[in-house]
């Protein structure tokens, strides 16, 4: 199995040149929202490996919202990220980036404070190269590769059933033809199922250090974690009751620009930021709750499923300025509309769990009740605080995590060494 | 946006457009009037002096009936306040063709694109609509009685929406407006955070500005301050008192003209089926996912489910629990999608079995759990039809059909994003429904390319034994032709358009 990562690099543009930038990203894309592969500045497509990416101008339009604390705005710089979704370490990645797009990135990064042209691209690529607090896949292991394959496979078996009427056969004959269909279109060529490569060791010693290391940790530290508890509760019960709501009708302007790069194909991105709570409490809150999230997405919600939610492929949480603000960022299938119903009504919890410790978030109790349950505030707050998103790749449009779940599924009963009938129906009605 | 207080008030009827509780079935003639104000102080006396129906319930069945709704261009030409209208919802000010995001969603590109839309689109977006009722043989008499003396003067007519009573069954033939969800007018439900059962009973806020929705929240619309000028017509917000609601008792309709290809669907019907006239009515309805009579292929539930009229429990007790595999109603057909009947959660033993659900466990197939909750989906249906019947033998037999079918689409909705559009866009229109793919609703989808989709006009259907059978090639049947959303208001809220509109012009002049 190949694990996925992800990279965010990160870097402040120069205030005179962000007009520069930001046409000079527009000849990315086709249209806005839409981009173009055959763009010179980052082919994104040429990367096999890569799964998302999107370039980004970090233009916080939120930052005036910590004045309802009675505490100044702060100027924040305007920042330049490039994020991506990879198989295999980002380093890797990185290093392929820059040397396939490597004039691209320079003069993308001319436009950034603290860039010389005569530095080494790499180094200073990683350096930029920020990790996320928490990190959602929606199926780890499943590759760019593995992707591309498995839709071709579906694809001839559809094409090959609607030729062949298989109603006569027994379930199992059905199987065996099915697989001597794919076997020879292996066999010339025209389907690849390349077998999954072996799990690196070191991920795995990692991924196990991690997934024992935090309950230890949580144990040990557990009578102190009780201890703070009663005050803990007490504290948060005392902000959830003060805390003011930031949720005003979003401006119609803003609205439109967001809406007008949207619902392009299936898949859709959202990009958004906003500033933590002022004091400790909330922020070391945050770090515990993404920290929690990271955790359970590495170990548990890693085959389809963030809790009941199935629409996302990839997200993550990333603080900015020393934690003091939060970029999320996700790749969705459906409409926006569609993916707030899911917060909204499937995963309300963890929605206030993470986003009640930002400012102007719709009241919750418990920090799990209420919040985001209270729905056109939530709307309201999460529009006001999504960005326009400047540059979008999605290396493969059209196709869903179900679908993608399922072409897996279509494969594996291939492959499968003997199926009983009703195992075989089942595998039948994936089609 | 607070709380439902313990104590509510009834339901004044009288207040309310007879449309929100009543189909008019019985007035079985209807013309649906577009409007462009021509001068808003004649448009203002008209509506003071016009007979609106009410949904009060009358001793006898009303003989005629009238109903008005604006757009946001009505509500602007008749001289309401730029700050109570920006108290409505974005959508509603955007208008249904107002962003080129909302067509897309919509599916309202390709052929059906505003741009080639008859009305409703760029330029073309009508003030006001004006549905009209009738008994049969009396609608032309009533159109005369409720025109008035002002009525020249106010209005320009945009276009007349004829509308044909063909039996309760829409164009292709089917039974429609069969399944319809109950507001609770008596405002006895408190929706839980998650209803374990699928229920038809949907809180009156879904249906109507100014009382709480199925969040238990009250929907935006325009609130105004109580010393306002002109105020004294409206009543106090029930959310927050010191604000008069201008929404209260009103709602939304969506209008959508659709123009429907009956002789296209049943020819394409019947090619599937080598021209057997039963085989073309089975593979029509497992389209349809009801029987042409309008009966549910579905057998009744064991359960009964709150809020269905007990005289359509044949056509309407029923959910998919039954049909996990989609044998017996394909996962596509139109009224499957269009309203899925599930609850919030998937049914559970126990609370242990909720609390693994909650977190998104126990769902041992891929397409578990996919799909969002009906009950923050549902709309009511007050739509008619339009052009001669056809019937299905007529429809593939040979000869020239030049008339034009179709169904000027009515919902009514108080938040027209999360109940029309949702249903519209994530459910109809979406080639990826219920972990689907290549697949849009077969009778509304509009075929158009999907990017990264090699197809997006099949249908499934799937088979008990074996892979399922896949129609392909399916073409569009519906074209959209025009359509705008209106806000319906409520009999106070008329008075004050009246009120406010007539001030204008008396300051102007």
């Amino acid at each position: 199995m190949t694990p996925q990562s992800s990279f965010m690099i990160l870097a402040t543009i120069l205030p005179a040149r962000e007009t520069e930038l930001r046409q000079l990203l527009a000849t990315m894309n086709h249209e806005p929202g839409v981009f173009n592969p055959a763009n010179t500045l980052i082919p994104f497509g040429q990367f096999n490996t890569l799964h998302f990416a999107r370039i980004l101008i970090l233009d916080d339009q939120s930052t005036n919202d910590i004045t309802v604390y009675g505490m100044s705005r702060v100027d924040y710089p305007i920042y330049l990220a490039i994020l991506g979704d990879c198989d295999g370490p980002a380093d890797h990645f990185l290093a392929k980036m820059v040397e396939i797009a490597g004039t691209g990135l320079r003069s993308i990064f001319t436009h950034c404070d603290e860039f010389t042209p005569g530095a080494d691209l790499l180094t200073w690529v990683k350096a930029h190269n920020v990790s996320s607090a928490a990190n959602y896949v929606n199926w780890i292991g499943r590759t760019v590769r593995q992707v591309g394959e498995e839709e071709a496979l579906r694809q001839a078996v559809e094409k090959f059933l609607q030729g062949n009427s298989l109603r006569t056969l027994q379930l199992q004959q059905q199987r065996v033809v099915l697989k001597k269909f794919v076997s020879t279109e292996q066999q010339a060529g025209r389907l690849r199922l390349t077998s999954p490569e072996k799990t690196p060791i070191g991920w795995r010693l990692q991924n196990v250090i991690h997934l024992v290391g935090m309950p230890i940790l949580l144990l040990i530290f557990s009578p102190l974690i009780l201890l703070a508890l009663p005050f803990f509760l007490i504290q948060l019960r005392l902000l959830e009751t003060t805390d003011p709501e930031v949720a005003p009708r979003v401006d119609p302007a803003h609205a439109n620009l967001l809406a007008s790069l949207e619902d392009y194909e299936v898949t859709n991105q959202f990009s958004a930021m906003g500033s933590i709570k002022p004091g400790l409490f909330r922020r070391l809150t945050m770090i515990l709750v993404l920290a929690a999230i990271d955790y359970t997405a590495r170990h548990i919600f890693n085959r389809g499923r963030l809790a009941r939610v199935t629409s996302i492929q990839f997200a993550r949480w990333v603080f900015l300025d020393g934690g003091k603000r939060v970029i999320f960022a996700s790749n969705y299938d459906g409409s926006l509309e569609s993916y707030m119903d899911d917060f909204i009504n499937k995963v309300f919890f963890g929605l206030n769990v993470v986003f009640s410790n930002g400012i102007g978030y719709p009241r919750t109790r418990w920090l799990i009740l209420d919040g985001a349950r209270d729905e056109q505030t939530f709307k309201n707050y999460l529009r006001r605080h999504q960005m326009p998103t400047q540059v979008w790749y999605n290396a493969y449009p059209g196709l869903t995590a179900h679908d993608k779940h399922r072409n897996a599924l279509i494969r594996a009963g291939l492959e499968n060494e003997s199926m009983t009938d009703s195992e075989i129906q089942e595998w039948l009605a994936l089609f | 946006m607070t709380e439902t207080s313990a104590s509510v008030a009834a339901v004044d009827f009288s207040d309310i457009q007879g449309i929100v509780r009543f189909g008019y079935g019985q007035l079985k003639d209807a013309i649906f009037l577009l409007l462009k104000i021509r001068d808003a102080g004649a448009a203002c006396s008209w509506l003071k002096n016009a007979p609106i129906t009410t949904a009060e319930k009358l001793s006898h069945a009303p003989t005629t009936a009238l109903q008005v709704a604006f757009t946001r261009e009505g509500l602007q030409a008749l001289g309401l306040a730029e700050d109570v209208l920006q108290g409505f919802s974005p959508e509603f000010l955007s208008g249904m063709a107002g962003h080129e995001s909302r067509s897309r969603r919509l599916g309202d590109i390709g052929a059906s694109a505003p741009q080639s839309w008859r009305w409703g689109g760029p330029g073309k977006v009508p003030h006001m609509a004006v549905l009209v009722y009738a008994q049969r043989g009396s609608l032309d008499e009533w159109v005369q009685t409720i025109q008035g003396p002002a009525w020249t003067a106010a209005f320009e007519v945009l276009d007349c929406l004829p509308t044909s009573d063909l039996g309760g069954a829409e164009p292709f033939g089917f039974q429609d407006g069969i399944s319809q969800p109950t507001p609770d007018w008596g405002r006895v439900r408190t929706p839980a955070v998650d209803e374990l059962e699928y229920g038809n009973l949907v809180s009156l806020g879904e249906f109507l500005l100014g009382y709480p929705n199925e969040y238990g929240k009250y929907t935006e619309r325009p609130l105004i301050a109580a010393n306002a000028h002109a105020s004294s017509v409206l009543s106090p917000a029930e959310d927050q008192r010191d604000k008069l609601d201008f929404g209260r008792n009103g709602t939304f309709v969506v209008l959508r003209q659709l123009q429907q290809d009956v002789r296209g669907f049943w020819r394409f019907v019947d090619k599937q089926v080598a021209s057997d006239p039963r085989a073309r009515e089975t593979l029509a309805e497992s389209m349809v996912g009801r029987k042409m009579n309008g009966d549910a292929i579905l057998p009744p539930g064991t359960q009964s489910i709150v809020g269905i009229d007990p005289k359509t429990v044949a056509q309407n007790e029923f959910t998919y629990d039954t049909d996990s595999d989609g044998v017996r109603c394909p996962f596509g057909a139109h009224i499957r999608r269009a309203n899925p009947r599930n609850p919030d959660l998937p049914s559970s033993n126990g609370w242990l079995d909720k609390m693994l659900h909650t977190l998104g466990f126990n769902n041992p197939g891929y397409r578990d759990d996919v799909i969002a909750s009906t009950r923050f989906h549902r709309i009511l249906r007050r739509g008619r039809e339009y052009g001669p019947a056809l019937s299905p033998a007529d429809a593939v037999a040979d000869g020239p059909d030049t008339a034009e079918h179709g169904i000027h689409f009515v919902a009514v909705v108080a938040n027209i994003l999360r109940q029309f559009e949702f249903v519209q866009n994530s459910w109809m229109m979406s080639t990826k429904f219920d972990a689907m793919t290549e697949e849009s609703d077969p009778l509304l989808g509009n075929r158009e390319a999907v990017a990264g989709c090699p197809f997006t006009n099949t249908f499934s259907i799937p088979q008990e034994t074996g892979v399922r059978t896949r129609i392909v090639d399916v073409p569009q049947f519906v074209t959209v032709r025009g359509g705008a959303y209106f806000f319906l208001p409520s009999m106070s809220a008329l008075r004050y358009l009246a009120l406010v509109g007539a001030t204008k012009v008396s300051e102007g002049s």
